[in-house]
């Protein structure tokens, strides 16, 4: 049961074999026995998740089940909820009870899902271990002296030891993606302005986007069609006809054309991490798709324009966390201003702090040109060099990560080898594209790797069309990790 | 040697919405605290702003009656900084591509009409309110007024001293009132204004260094905040000094500006585009359809009622101060008032009894059919205008109509040659000295007995007729 | 760029958050690091290129939607001053505002 599909669940719970109250139970025991290891949940609330698994099985004994009716989600603590608290892995929310919530949320419930909790993340998703968190590290199953990834890697570590069938995450720079291929799982970062950012506590309003992780790309074809959906109350979200996410995953591989970006096979590349995506890729080739090396030639540029343009937005998006209406507020002050110092120096940590002192360096009178504006220039050229591509091929793969999970603490010290490690995550949101992370295999110290398969506005279907003809052939993405066993 | 003062005035008008700019929340003025501020104007982690249509609507119907250039694509951005009143720690606001650009506004003065040219105007979000009270020592934040819609209108430096700069105020005052995009209500703080005040030398092109003037919460107040900062600049120029750029406060009790020290803060408002908003796109289409349901403009009615009526400017700027007023006029024109004596009445008689009730001109309690009657009673000798203003204030008071009332308080105008004969006949008769003093050549005995004869029929004789005849009478 | 201790501590107000003398060393050490990443930027000849503030403006041309002028909300103070650190008679508090 507990690493069975979405799909074998559903029909499992419809079939009357399980209740959504024994389901949500054994979930809920899991995370009981093992969540004290690796720290995946900031928030558990038994009694309710318990509930609206009783209100779940009540739906359907009136025959009234829904596409998730009764299936335990786990939400990134960064989905406002109400009811429960929602921190976004920071002391300044530590405490904070939304008195709404996250659309998001609003669909997951709309859809029959049960809500399992709320996983821990990097303190406003800023960060790429889970190691920014307030609420302390995560481990990853597979290594729990290692990172799971991050920002979403509570939301990554609960689906990879099993805590969890589905959860939801966002990604601003790589943050579903890169927990995922770090833990062994499936991630997708959709389309900008398909998933409303309503209810999804800010990080980088041009680059956010809530996605799902789970066990398989069918799977989150699933929860991709729990999640997306048109919002009004999101100027950015688009007005689409709803769809089928799983529309594509009898996709013909015969003839499909992959693009092996040149940029993303460099220097820098762990060896085995080279070695599992080209595999992967083989295996694409073998079932007749036709490989084309492309260039992505503004790839390297990626990261600096990224760690301009987010901490620029992050400094505001945060500025309305001062102390005055909600969340965490300094007990000693002087004055005004000393309220405001002291209440956002003790509510943030260390990095989220980093991020608003550079955010606020470039976009400050002098340097606005020089560091905002020819970032968002270059934007548009990172962003032109997809377009250029998606002319000569239909989806685009290479590594997730440039390395499998590394030691907790290893890149710590340094906050630009840690921003590096996104280095191939980072392009596709700059210019709002969709990027999925599968796994592709282990290297020898049997860390998972992670493809990525990126693809053109909306082509969503698509990209986990391929991956789920992939899992078909492979079994890399059943595996569970030997340090939670089921 | 003589100064000069240049000035420029920025004015946030409060749009006429339901809701705010970015919320769903009302506008409502008065509301008990907070109880109007939704989950987007308290800033609640992960709310998002939606703009309101009606806003974008009233911005675009403001620049095609300033003549503005309508901007096909503007931007929203944020303004960065910290302040209990600004929940976000941003203000939503158009900084580089405003959505309305150019244009400007002809303004009425002693010496003849002038055109003011408008920088820019532009679609922001209104601050929340800090009261003062002691809260043991702490003040309170009503978010209320956070997120209602404001157009901030910008002038070039066009305005020359205090009164210039008044008269404009005034204008735009009645124009946004007039296109009903603003209440134009200034005690509840619909209509701000700040203004840019420098000096120089008369003849001098070169602008002085400017302060901002904030706080400028009645027209009497900005005219003696321009006139006392100009006496400051002044001073401080001819004590040898120079002018800080700076932010001034109006302290209307004492009559004076003094610099806000939270304004010196050196701000730095890291202006960028706001992510959560794409760029506002206007059609061609829009804004012609809404030219077509704009009402006739200020301008164009006065070059219409210098044709059609034949009337001065002066009293064609008058006419056309507020629409309702020229509304008004337009009626009483139509139910055949005399064009230029309803203008006389209108800009006189009406005008100041409504100055001295403090009332506009949509409160005037009579049709202005009742008044077109009236002065066609004037008109055709009936009664004189002295006794018409007795008719009108029986009017206001809702005593009846003018003819009614004409005859009831007996004022119908002597105009019988013959009654106005025996009223001089009995008037000359009675007082021979002023008769001999007026045909001595004393001018001031005539004026002594028009005002006789006009006593003895409490004013009802026809003026022109009695000196007249007066006149034919002492001649002999 | 290098950012001296000044400006660190400049940046710091305009963010409002404090860092303390026996921190700022390391702050400012670390936001090099930062700066020097992002410094790459200045080398790229981007003559003619227009800046790309979102992904939606891009290639798709989105544009901004506009709701109906509704009042579509409700009072929901006593809900939200739940969650304030401090509120008195409908009110947030603050130390004192000081115009």
């Amino acid at each position: 049961m507990l690493n069975a599909s979405l799909t074998e669940l559903s029909a499992a719970l419809a079939g009357g074999k399980l209740s959504s109250v024994e389901l949500t139970g054994a979930f809920i025991n899991r995370i009981k026995s093992l969540n004290q290891k690796l720290n995946a949940f900031i928030t558990v609330d038994e009694a309710r998740s318990l509930a609206e698994a009783r209100a779940s099985d009540a739906r359907r004994a009136q025959g009234a089940g829904r596409a998730l009716e009764g299936i335990p989600i786990a939400h990134k603590d960064i989905f406002c909820t109400r009811g429960m608290r929602t921190t976004c892995g920071s002391r300044m929310l530590a405490e904070f009870d939304s008195p709404y919530d996250a659309h998001v949320i609003e669909r997951f419930a709309g859809a029959g899902a049960v809500m399992l909790g709320k996983t821990n993340m990097d303190e406003f998703a800023m960060g790429s271990s889970n190691e920014t968190s307030w609420f302390g590290p995560v481990r990853n199953p597979w290594d729990a002296g290692r990172v799971p990834g991050g920002s979403s890697g509570g939301s990554a570590a609960a689906v990879a030891a099993r805590l969890a069938p589905g959860a939801t995450g966002s990604d601003t720079g790589g943050s579903i993606r890169q927990p995922a291929a770090l833990t062994g799982i499936c991630g997708l970062k959709p389309t900008y302005g398909v998933v409303s950012r309503y209810g999804m506590i800010a990080f980088a309003s041009s680059l956010d986007q809530g996605g799902p992780l789970a066990k398989s790309a069918a799977d989150l074809a699933l929860l991709m069609n729990a999640m997306a959906g048109f919002d009004a109350r999101d100027s950015t979200s688009l007005e689409r006809p709803a769809e089928d996410y799983g529309r594509e995953l009898g996709l013909q591989i015969k003839g499909l054309r992959i693009g092996l970006p040149r940029e993303y096979f460099g220097e820098g590349l762990e060896p085995e991490v080279r070695a599992r995506v080209g595999e992967a890729v083989r295996w694409f080739e073998s079932q007749g798709a036709k490989t084309v090396e492309i260039t992505l030639p503004n790839t390297g540029l990626a990261v600096p324009v990224y760690y301009v343009i987010a901490p620029a937005e992050a400094s505001s998006n945060l500025s309305r966390f001062d102390g005055l209406r909600y969340g965490h507020r300094a007990k000693e002050f002087s004055d005004l201003a000393d309220l405001y110092r002291r209440t956002r120096a003790e509510g943030f940590g260390a990095e989220v702090k980093r991020r608003i002192l550079i955010g606020t360096y470039v976009l400050s009178h002098g340097y606005y040109d020089a560091y905002y504006l020819q970032a968002q220039k270059i934007r548009r050229l990172v962003a032109r060099d997809f377009k250029q591509a998606f002319g000569q091929c239909d989806l685009v793969m290479g590594p997730t990560s440039p390395g499998t999970a590394f030691a907790l603490g290893a890149k710590a010290a340094d906050p630009v080898q840690m921003y590096l490690n996104d280095i191939f995550t980072i392009p596709a949101p700059l210019a709002g594209l969709p990027g999925l992370s599968i796994p592709c295999g282990f290297d020898a110290a049997g860390l998972p790797v992670g493809l990525q398969i990126m693809g053109n506005h909306f082509a969503e279907a698509r990209m986990l069309g391929a991956a789920h003809r992939y899992q078909q052939a492979t079994d890399w993405h059943l595996r569970v990790p030997a340090g939670t066993p089921l | 040697m003589a100064w000069e003062t240049v000035v420029g005035i920025e004015t946030h008008a409060q749009l006429r919405t339901h809701s705010k700019i970015f919320s769903g929340a009302s506008t409502a003025f008065g509301a008990p605290p907070n109880t109007q501020a939704s989950a987007v104007d308290i800033a609640l982690p992960g709310v998002l702003p939606v703009l309101n249509g009606r806003a974008v609507e009233l911005a675009i119907r403001f620049g095609l009656a300033i003549g503005a250039t309508i901007a096909p694509k503007s931007v929203f951005a944020r303004k960065n900084y910290f302040y209990p009143d600004l929940p976000k720690g941003y203000q939503i606001s158009q900084y580089e591509l405003p959505v309305v650009l150019g244009g400007s506004l002809t303004i009425a003065l002693p010496e003849g009409v002038k055109t003011v040219r408008i920088t820019r105007a532009h679609l922001e979000e209104d601050a929340g309110k800090s009261l003062h009270e002691d809260f043991h020592g702490m003040s309170g934040i009503d978010l209320n007024r956070a997120g209602t819609p404001l157009l901030e209108i910008v002038t070039e430096p066009d305005l020359r001293g205090a009164k210039e700069a008044l008269a404009y105020a005034r204008a735009l005052h009645a124009l946004v009132r007039w296109i009903e995009i603003c209440d134009g209500n200034m005690q509840e703080g619909s209509f701000r204004c700040d203004a840019n005040v420098s000096v120089r030398k008369a003849g001098d092109d070169r602008l002085g260094t400017r302060c901002e003037i904030k706080n400028l919460n009645s027209f009497r107040f900005m005219e003696k905040a321009i006139e006392y900062e100009a006496r400051r600049q002044i001073g401080i120029l001819e004590a040898g000094g120079s002018i800080t750029q700076e932010t001034r406060l109006y302290d209307a009790e004492r009559d004076e500006t003094r610099s806000m020290r939270s304004k010196e803060d050196a701000q730095d408002y890291r202006y960028f585009p706001d992510p959560d908003l794409l760029p506002l796109a206007i059609s061609e289409e829009e804004t012609a359809r809404i030219r077509a349901g704009m009402p006739e403009l200020p301008a164009h009615k006065r070059e219409r009622y210098a044709a059609q009526y034949a009337l001065p400017s002066y009293d064609v700027m008058q006419l056309t101060e507020s629409r309702e007023k020229a509304d008004y006029f337009e009626r009483a024109a139509a139910a055949g008032a005399p064009a230029k004596l309803a203008a006389n009445w209108l800009n006189g008689e009406i005008a100041s009894r409504l100055n001295d009730a403090g009332l506009e001109f949509g409160a005037v309690p009579l049709p202005p059919e009742e008044l077109a009657r009236l002065l066609a009673r004037i008109q055709d000798g009936t009664v004189s205008q002295k006794a018409a203003k007795d008719v009108l204030a029986q009017m206001w008071a809702g005593k009846g109509g003018a003819d009614a009332i004409i005859e009831a308080k007996g004022l119908r105008q002597i105009s019988d040659p013959g009654a106005i004969e025996a009223l001089v006949d009995g008037v000359l008769a009675a007082n021979a000295k002023q008769v001999e003093d007026y045909r001595a050549g004393k001018e001031k005995a005539f004026n002594s007995l028009v005002g006789q004869v006009m006593n003895q029929c409490r004013g009802r004789a026809n003026p022109v007729q009695v000196n007249e005849i007066l006149r034919r009478k002492l001649a002999r | 760029m290098s950012l001296t201790l000044d400006q660190v501590r400049r940046i710091a107000h305009l963010a409002r958050i404090e860092v303390s003398a026996e921190e700022i060393q390391g702050v400012m050490a670390r936001l090099n690091r930062v700066l020097a990443l992002i410094d790459q930027l200045q080398a790229v000849d981007t003559t003619g290129i227009e800046p790309m503030a979102h992904p939606l403006d891009a290639e798709a041309a989105v544009v901004q939607r506009r709701r109906p002028d509704q009042v579509t909300e409700r009072d929901q103070r006593e809900e939200f001053q739940r969650r304030a650190p401090a509120a008195e008679a409908g009110l947030y508090l603050v130390p004192k505002v000081i115009e």
